[in-house]
């Protein structure tokens, strides 16, 4: 298929071609979706180990006297909690309570922070937190196209990465990380991930890129890893119910409604958002988003229909075949009234209408490290 | 890219084998490589009547849905139930073991509008 090269490419372009990846446009990049085939990845990495390039996601530098109370004010999780080598996640919000992106947050130091944002959002996100930064003694540096990130996802992850670092792995907490040498290269280690599973999101100098993607696949031979493609990282991540900007979350929905209350600190002080955000929760949410499994067969996608006794209810946010569970699930905003575990819901595909239970999330099982 | 020489094609990327008056009808390699894993097959029911271009079913894949259109006019007269329990034989065999439905061909002129083997690999070089 003919490439569009107006599309940028990561650093590892050459080897996703050279590896057989199925590319696609995701995002304003071209991305491999898959190598060996969705369905094997997904199942790889539950069960050994994958490697995932998405050095297409957006860095930002936060650093300055103000840091800290400049991104208090710019999320409405609390920075505070931060120590350094720690990771929070919260979504941006607009003034209306809007969804900006959704982001992590590492305190490298109390005046020096870096965010990773989503790829589709990194011009618009650097935007809006530069615009945002004028009232604060704060440098913010767009380092998206020198920064590479790597993430090496399953239960294996731990050991094939402890091969090529003196940084001792087990010490390193879930959303907490380590600055060190990962294959005599600078990585921020960060034990964080987009799977379910244990593993790690290594962050370096995207010069360093080739040389450190090869170096994990060699070290991971004994430890069955393979490539993996945007694909899987997708179905994967839905199975634990990991909201993905631009379905679960857009600058139209309500964090509150999405699932992200645990992430909107009402009583930190002010944020941007804030006062929209109280204020829907004064007057009580109207929808929810809930976990629904198809009791027949068939494949959920985004956007369909959700109905009850003929009357629309919600909308799937994001849908897939389960390749862990075999069956169709998805995530769906439904009005709260029908949003009960166990209620019986129908999802329309095409001119049927499917019916589906409203399950408790996550899908399958996280295996994170706890 | 697999590309048998004894079948016809059509735009959308199936393939027809003309037995007799019979015609079975799958998806070609290349779609099935297009759709990734293939989890099912919506079939047609028996007797059902298609016409040329007209969709008579869908195959979902993990990442998305696509329809089937028959190559011709004509009524279904079997279905590869097979495919129910082994969707993924549409990945591993679409020529053989991942055929979808076998229809009894109204009118052989129809067939006149397929794309022969040679015309098929020409549409592939453009996609």
């Amino acid at each position: 298929m003919p490439q569009d090269f107006s599309l940028k490419h990561t650093p590892l372009y050459s080897i996703h071609v050279e590896l057989g990846a199925k590319i696609v446009p995701f995002a304003g990049w071209n991305m491999p979706i898959q190598y060996a085939g969705l369905m094997q990845e997904h199942l790889a990495v539950r069960k050994s180990c994958g490697i995932f390039d998405v050095s297409h996601m957006g860095e930002v530098e936060v650093t300055g006297k103000d840091a800290e109370a400049f991104l208090q004010n710019l999320i409405p999780n609390d920075v505070t909690r931060l120590q350094d080598e720690s990771v929070l996640y919260s979504p941006m919000c607009y003034e209306n309570g809007g969804v900006v992106d959704d982001l992590l947050v590492y305190r490298i130091a109390q005046d020096r922070y870096m965010l990773c944002i989503n790829a589709s959002n990194t011009d618009k996100d650097f935007e809006w937190i530069v615009q945002n930064s004028k009232a604060f003694d704060v440098e913010v540096v767009n380092v998206s196209d020198r920064t590479a990130q790597l993430a090496i996802q399953g239960p294996n992850a731990e050991a094939l990465i402890q091969k090529l670092t003196d940084v001792s792995l087990k010490d390193i907490e879930y959303y907490h990380f380590k600055i060190g040498n990962v294959d005599q290269v600078e990585c921020i280690i960060s034990r964080t991930g987009y799977t379910g599973e244990d593993g790690f999101e290594l962050y370096f100098d995207a010069q360093k890129a080739e040389g450190m993607f090869r170096k994990v696949m060699e070290a991971g031979k004994e430890f069955d890893v393979q490539p993996i493609g945007l694909g899987a990282r997708d179905t994967l991540r839905l199975e634990v119910a990991y909201p993905l900007y631009g379905n679960e979350l857009n600058a139209e929905s309500n964090p509150l409604e999405a699932g992200l209350g645990w992430t909107i600190k009402l009583n930190k002080g002010n944020f941007i958002g804030k006062d929209s955000l109280a204020s829907s929760k004064e007057k009580g949410l109207k929808k929810k988003l809930v976990g629904i499994k198809l009791k027949e067969r068939g494949v959920p996608r985004s956007h369909y229909t959700i109905t009850k006794d003929g009357d629309k209810v919600g909308e799937v946010t994001s849908g897939t075949f389960s390749p862990s569970l075999e069956v169709g699930i998805a995530l769906a905003l439904v009005d709260k009234e029908h949003s009960t575990q166990g209620d019986t819901l129908n999802v329309e595909i095409r001119k049927q209408s499917v019916p589906a239970e409203v399950v408790k999330l996550p899908f399958v099982p996280r295996s994170v490290k706890k | 890219m697999s590309v048998p020489e004894n079948l016809l094609y059509t735009k959308e990327h199936e393939w027809l084998r003309v037995e007799g008056d019979v015609g079975v009808v799958g998806i070609t390699d290349f779609a099935q490589e297009q759709l990734g894993d293939v989890v099912f097959v919506e079939l047609p029911a028996a007797d059902s009547k298609l016409t040329q271009g007209g969709s008579f079913g869908v195959v979902e894949s993990v990442k998305t849905v696509s329809d089937l259109y028959s190559p011709v006019n004509g009524s279904v007269m079997e279905v590869n139930s097979g495919l129910d329990a082994a969707p993924e034989q549409v990945n591993t065999d679409p020529y053989g073991e991942g055929w979808i439905v076998k229809i009894k061909i109204d009118d052989p002129d129809s067939l006149k509008q397929l794309l022969s083997p040679e015309q098929y690999n020409e549409l592939l070089k453009e996609e």
